[in-house]
């Protein structure tokens, strides 16, 4: 999008970058010990580092926070890695701003399997839940890919980002369809409006391993992405082999994203936002924006949990609702900033 | 252009091919004769009453709104440079939800007359969203960039369906249900009444967006050639987007949203006649009725929300021509 051509654009900013990761991940601590503090029980800070590093099974508040506040805030924290890194590579890749891993028909491909289990056999385990939106996001990741490749001009980024438009606008009439059927809407709304609530060590040991190899592997293929970020043209002059580039980063956008959806439901902003604040604040090198968008997504889902648990208690909001509270003003204080790096 | 128009022929053959099916389909049979003769004077009351009073209006309703997304869409595509551009990137869609589901909410009897009311009020939702993104995008001295107007649309609809999902999750079922319906486009505003209320937008606005295409073309071109050819790109720009938003908000009010029109028939135009607005919008216009008539034809007798059956035949067909285009 060349459309606002200031002298800025394309600059790196690898200092802003590590005072960002640094920072970031101090404040992530902080958080975290936050989030476990807080609840409808409030404990101890000292109770809290107590129950993380001399576990006693005997104490209630112990547990409470080994069983349910300690998975719920590491989760938080992973999928928040997982949906902002997921977006970064997603706009790196196709160059346009409104991308993000929903694009990829991850989320509109989780959403109808979901529905499509819960209308044939409603009693399903959270497990067999958990794997099959992770396969539903697989499915529509594939329809996407393979369609925005059968061209003989192969996969253009207007291509990817059509053929996803497409693709999700499909799975997602079919999924309404079958919630109207089957009324089960309201299951899916709650699904959709995103949930770490119930979250238990099961989910996090399903994620935990693929989240990090896949953040690994994204970190690996930063350099690869920032060139492609320049174009195909460009990219391909430059003697990268786009096509393996771009299959790599969308399986990599897959396991993200798809692991990160299948467990919390749709929080989409976060895949969108996070990657035009980091680009706003560390400038256009993807080695940089990837680990600062990985450290920033998961401190904003951190805060956004302890938002959904505190504005309302002890009722628990749903968490995308506050991601797009904090999120959106933000966002458009950015947007209308110099739109250096957005 | 001699192609462009004859594409417009033939997609306008098929629309009134459609038509007559259309016309002919039903929970109650009526013989093709049996249409024919009521709709040239003939037939009995009760065949009259039918085709006048309840298929024909719809008819003519998912005509209008076809048309009125798609070119609303295209024109959208076409000042911010983005194919992924529709109606609903402004928030039009959301804001006229969002508008239906706070009347749902505060007002309990639904069955007294929401009919007359929840057209206004999407429109005044819908209107009224494009208002705040447009005063958000907006800065001195730089005017609306489409980039800043397209982030910061998706930042307004983020925030709305925020506040639409906390409210949908606190509503009764049978309230449920409805929004649910609403959101998923059904073409339930189906008397003249809505006919009447629909066309004039339609007959204004889509002629003016046509009369204005050679500008859609320059500003096409990016900001700077186009001020460099001497075009007033702000202002033409506000222009364009109060059509497109006037076209949508009346068409969304009417039909629910059904915004995957707006962004599949101006592509599917594109498709077939290329990128000249002169002819790329009548042919958009066409292309959107003709898929929403189609639509509504299939969804008539099931009673599964239009909009569902747009996305389902939609999507397939227009994969198909993204797999074999060349550019």
């Amino acid at each position: 999008m060349a459309v606002t051509e200031s002298k800025g654009k394309f600059k790196s900013r690898p200092l802003a970058a590590s005072i960002i990761i640094i920072g970031g991940l101090g404040a992530l601590a902080i958080a975290l010990t936050w989030a476990i503090s807080v609840g409808v029980a409030d404990i101890k800070f000292t109770t809290v580092w107590a129950a993380v590093f001399q576990f006693d099974p005997a104490q209630n508040q112990h547990q409470l926070i080994h069983e349910l506040r300690l998975p719920r805030a590491l989760l938080s924290a992973v999928v928040g890695a997982c949906f902002a890194v997921a977006g970064s590579i997603m706009q790196g890749m196709t160059r346009n701003p409104l991308a993000d891993s929903g694009l990829l028909g991850i989320n509109s491909g989780a959403a109808f399997v979901l529905a499509l289990c819960i209308a044939i056999s409603p009693g399903i385990s959270q497990f067999n839940l958990t794997l099959f939106a992770f396969l539903g996001a697989g499915l529509g990741a594939g329809i996407v890919f393979g369609i925005g490749s059968l061209s003989r001009t192969g996969l253009t980024p207007v291509r990817l980002a059509l053929s996803g438009a497409a693709v999700s606008a499909l799975l997602l009439a079919l999924t309404e369809g079958i919630a109207i059927q089957f009324n089960i809407g309201r299951d899916l709304a709650f699904w959709y409006a995103g949930a770490v609530a119930g979250t238990r060590w099961l989910h996090f040991n399903m994620i935990f391993p693929w989240a990090i190899g896949a953040l690994i592997v994204a970190h690996l293929l930063s350099r690869s992405i920032t060139v492609l970020s320049l174009g195909d043209e460009v990219a391909a002059n430059l003697g990268q082999r786009t096509r393996l580039v771009k299959i790599a980063g969308s399986a990599v956008v897959l396991i993200l994203a798809g692991a990160a959806v299948s467990v919390v439901g749709s929080i989409g902003f976060v895949g969108l936002i996070i990657p035009h604040l980091t680009r706003f604040l560390v400038g256009v090198d993807y080695r940089w924006i990837i680990p600062c968008s990985a450290v920033l997504g998961s401190l904003f889902l951190v805060l956004a949990d302890i938002g959904a648990r505190m504005i309302n208690a002890p009722a628990e909001t749903p968490i995308g609702v506050l991601v797009a509270l904090i999120g959106v003003p933000f966002f458009l204080y950015l947007t209308r900033r110099d739109g250096r790096g957005i | 252009m001699s192609k462009g128009i004859a594409v417009l022929t033939a997609i306008a053959i098929l629309i009134l091919t459609v038509f007559l099916i259309s016309m002919n389909t039903g929970l109650i049979h009526l013989t093709p004769m049996e249409v024919l003769r009521t709709l040239f004077g003939g037939g009995t009351d009760r065949q009259h009453l039918i085709l006048f009073e309840f298929r024909l209006p719809r008819i003519i309703v998912s005509l209008l709104v076809g048309m009125g997304l798609a070119v609303s869409g295209c024109i959208l595509q076409g000042i911010t440079r983005n194919g992924l551009a529709e109606p609903g990137i402004l928030g039009i869609n959301a804001g006229a939800g969002l508008a239906v589901l706070i009347y749902i909410m505060y007002f309990p009897n639904m069955g007294s007359s929401p009919v007359f009311l929840l057209p206004l009020l999407a429109f005044g939702g819908a209107a009224l969203t494009a208002i705040i993104i447009y005063l958000l995008a907006f800065k001195k001295n730089e005017g609306v960039s489409p980039f800043r107007l397209i982030l910061t649309g998706i930042a307004m609809a983020a925030a709305i369906y925020a506040a639409t999902v906390t409210i949908t999750l606190q509503l009764n079922p049978e309230k449920f249900k409805f929004v649910e319906r609403w959101n998923a486009g059904s073409i339930w505003g189906a008397n003249w009444n809505f006919v009447l209320a629909l066309l004039p937008w339609v007959l204004v606005l889509i002629p003016y967006a046509i009369y204005k295409a050679r500008t859609l073309n320059v500003l096409n071109l990016g900001d700077q050639l186009a001020a460099g050819l001497g075009t007033r790109v702000e202002k033409e720009r506000l222009r364009l987007i109060g059509v497109a938003v006037a076209l949508a908000g009346a068409s969304v009010a009417v039909s629910g949203s059904i915004a995957f029109i707006g962004l599949i028939a101006p592509h599917l135009a594109r498709r077939l006649v290329g990128n000249r607005y002169e002819i790329l919008l009548p042919t958009s216009a066409l292309t959107g009725a003709l898929l929403l008539i189609v639509a509504d034809t299939l969804a008539r007798p099931s009673e599964i929300p239009t909009g569902i059956v747009v996305a389902v035949i939609g999507a397939p067909f227009f994969l198909y021509l993204l797999a074999r285009s060349k550019a």
